[in-house]
């Protein structure tokens, strides 16, 4: 498949009175055109700021991309300028925020915040901006467009606004779509008609997503590649099948197993201990290993490199080394695995990936 | 809209109204009279005058008399010109006055939101320390303070402008800086607090997700966002103004309508100090009706919110 997109050791850190807070700390994917990717992660893992830093989103200073590359069509984007940036933003790479309450201008009508987006990368006139406008709106399901056309947000719901971010950021066919936590602000019938439209929309247009999300429900139904993130790295990258049925790193176990579901038989939804860490000074070794119950004496000294599962698996844990105990993942991990297994075997398909 | 405005018009009367019965009352509990210092008149003559202009009469029936006067319009005549009516003195001193209060808040709310958006946009150089001491130094320096020091350094030392009175534009510069840099400063106060804000929001990275150039961003979407909170300002700015106005025209001599009812204070004018009373409360009133039409405009959930009622 094709890539559209390669970040390479991206290391992005903000500087701030205390210090330096290293927030991603060499985060290395590959997007494929026309799937989508999931990066999971709890708060503060860098999910947000990777995404942002992709459209050089972040404020700067005081944040800065200390070193890395992100390669889209044969440029860096981190060497852009930022007149180069602007003519990529919103044109090619698109962005959807998680809050639709507040991520549209208050007093600008919503025709006029979609047409500018058109009006700003595509040489057309304001009539012809507006009957594209239309479109969009009618494309991301909102009835009445004309008239919806001149409201302004206070006269559209949660669900609505989201569905007019999503236009104004389909306005110029992007071939990235990035999603940072697009459905969290909304409640759970809303979520799932969110997610059916981008999901659909990106089967008309084909481009690729990026979908940030802490929901791992969420990336069950949307994802065919999903990336956890811990402390600022990837720790485990696979297809969405490999990452449920197969994960390799203690933390994607914790995910999994604090993920509720609806035959739990214990009372009380498991979590992982401790917190993540101080990214201002990053631990010596796996940044997981203090909460990891299968930590290695070597976690504490040494960080752990990728090691390959499979073509598309990886997973940076020392427990994959040839020398390393072999562990099971905790109970409740195997028996969702084998729940995952039991339904694709009823379905009498096989997994994916 | 329109059901808003009238609302808002008959709470103008009402309030106005007010304003007068208060004021009337105040007045008769200053000390003194119109005739104090007016030693060579007997007792007979002080009669014959107090009763030629209703001052003889119980204050409640004076109160009465009053109001049916006003609502004819009539605001009485002066004691002190020549028995001239209110309305013609207030007339022949507004000009003056209005000229330099317009001056004053164009010059001040201009520069005002031009150094604090530069200072929001500027966070944290030294372009924004300037505008912030500006703006410290306009808040704590009252108005006369500036006055008589301008006077002092660019009347007097320099020479560069005439140091008082009112005959031709240039006599207008000085005072319109000294009231204007209270406005100044507040406006630029405000404008950068809240450009910060807006900056900071979520629909501003939004508009530059979609590619927006930084200066599109803060032209669309970041300035009128911004003015929202600082039109709340522009009313109470108005009052400082016109209370500010009352100062600087005895200061820099300008026969305008504040220097004159000072005066009819000091002279127990009882029609004038009504009548000016009354002028300014309505002014105000008018000014804050202004303010939330501007508010309406400006805001689109105010502007609808209003035409559900």
């Amino acid at each position: 498949m094709e890539k559209i997109l390669q970040v390479n050791d991206l290391h992005i850190s903000f500087d701030i009175h205390a210090g330096e807070v290293q927030a991603v700390r060499g985060v290395t994917f590959d997007l494929y055109k026309g799937e989508t990717l999931a990066i999971v992660g709890e708060s503060g893992s860098g999910k947000s700021v990777t995404s942002k830093a992709l459209m050089r989103l972040l404020p700067t200073p005081p944040s800065r991309i200390k070193q890395g590359e992100i390669l889209f069509e044969g440029k860096d984007l981190t060497k852009l300028s930022e007149k180069d940036m602007q003519s990529i933003r919103g044109a090619k790479i698109s962005m959807i925020f998680q809050d639709p309450m507040t991520s549209l201008n208050p007093t600008m009508t919503i025709g006029k915040q979609i047409m500018e987006a058109i009006l700003k990368h595509q040489k057309l006139s304001k009539e012809e901006a507006r009957k594209r406008a239309i479109e969009l709106l009618q494309l991301v399901g909102i009835k009445n467009a004309e008239l919806r056309m001149k409201q302004y947000p206070h006269q559209f719901s949660g669900g609505m606004r989201q569905r007019v971010v999503i236009a104004i950021a389909l306005a110029c066919n992007p071939k990235i779509l990035i999603a940072d936590e697009p459905t969290t602000a909304l409640d759970v019938t809303i979520q799932a008609q969110i997610l059916e439209l981008m999901k659909d929309i990106q089967k008309k247009l084909g481009m690729s997503i990026i979908f940030i999300t802490h929901d791992l429900g969420v990336v069950a139904n949307m994802a065919d590649r999903v990336a956890v993130m811990y402390a600022g790295k990837i720790v485990e990258i696979g297809t969405v099948d490999e990452i449920f049925y197969n994960p390799k790193h203690p933390y994607t176990w914790g995910l999994l197993a604090s993920m509720p579901s609806l035959d739990h038989k214990d009372t009380e939804l498991y979590s992982i201990p401790g917190s993540p860490p101080d990214l201002l000074n990053p631990p010596k070794g796996d940044a997981f290993a203090p909460r990891n119950p299968y930590a290695l004496k070597i976690d504490y000294e040494l960080e752990p490199p990728m090691f390959q599962v499979s073509d598309t698996h990886y997973a940076a844990t020392w427990l994959l080394h040839e020398m390393a105990p072999k562990v099971e993942p905790p109970a409740i991990v195997r028996e969702r695995m084998k729940r995952f297994a039991d339904i694709v075997a009823r379905k009498g398909g096989k997994p994916r990936g | 809209m329109a059901r808003y405005t009238i609302q808002r018009l008959v709470y103008m009367v009402i309030t106005l109204f007010i304003i007068a019965t208060v004021t009337f009352f105040l007045m008769k509990l200053l000390p003194g009279s119109p005739l104090q210092n007016q030693e060579k008149l007997t007792p007979e003559q002080r009669a014959i005058i107090l009763k030629e202009y209703g001052l003889d009469k119980p204050v409640p029936v004076q109160y009465v008399q009053y109001l049916g006067n006003l609502l004819k319009g009539d605001l009485g005549v002066s004691f002190q010109y020549d028995n001239r009516p209110v309305t013609e003195l207030i007339g022949d001193r507004i000009g003056p006055s209005a000229q330099l209060g317009f001056q004053a808040i164009v010059l001040g709310t201009l520069v005002g939101l031009v150094l604090g958006i530069l200072a929001a946009i500027r966070h944290n150089s030294w372009g924004d320390y300037t505008a912030t001491v500006i703006a410290v130094i306009g808040i704590s320096v009252p108005s006369f303070v500036l006055a008589g020091f301008l006077q002092y350094f660019i009347g007097v030392k320099l020479q560069w402008l005439p140091v008082a009175f009112w005959e031709g534009f240039k006599y207008t510069i000085m005072p319109t800086l000294a009231l204007s840099v209270g406005v100044i400063a507040n406006t630029a106060r405000f404008m950068r607090t809240e450009m910060l804000e807006v900056l900071s929001s979520d629909y501003i990275l939004t508009a530059r997700a979609k590619g927006i150039s930084n200066a599109g961003v803060i032209i669309k979407h970041a300035i009128r966002n911004s003015l929202i909170p600082v039109i709340t300002i522009l009313g109470p700015m108005a009052v400082n103004l016109m209370t500010g106005t009352l100062v600087i025209e005895k200061i820099f001599a300008v026969p305008g309508l504040g220097e004159q009812f000072v005066r009819s204070i000091e002279l127990n004018d009882y029609p004038v100090i009504m009548g000016t009373t009354l002028f300014y409360s309505a002014l105000l009133i008018f000014v804050i009706f202004i303010v939330d039409i501007l508010y309406g405009i400006v805001d689109p959930r105010i502007r609808l919110a209003g035409g559900k009622k």
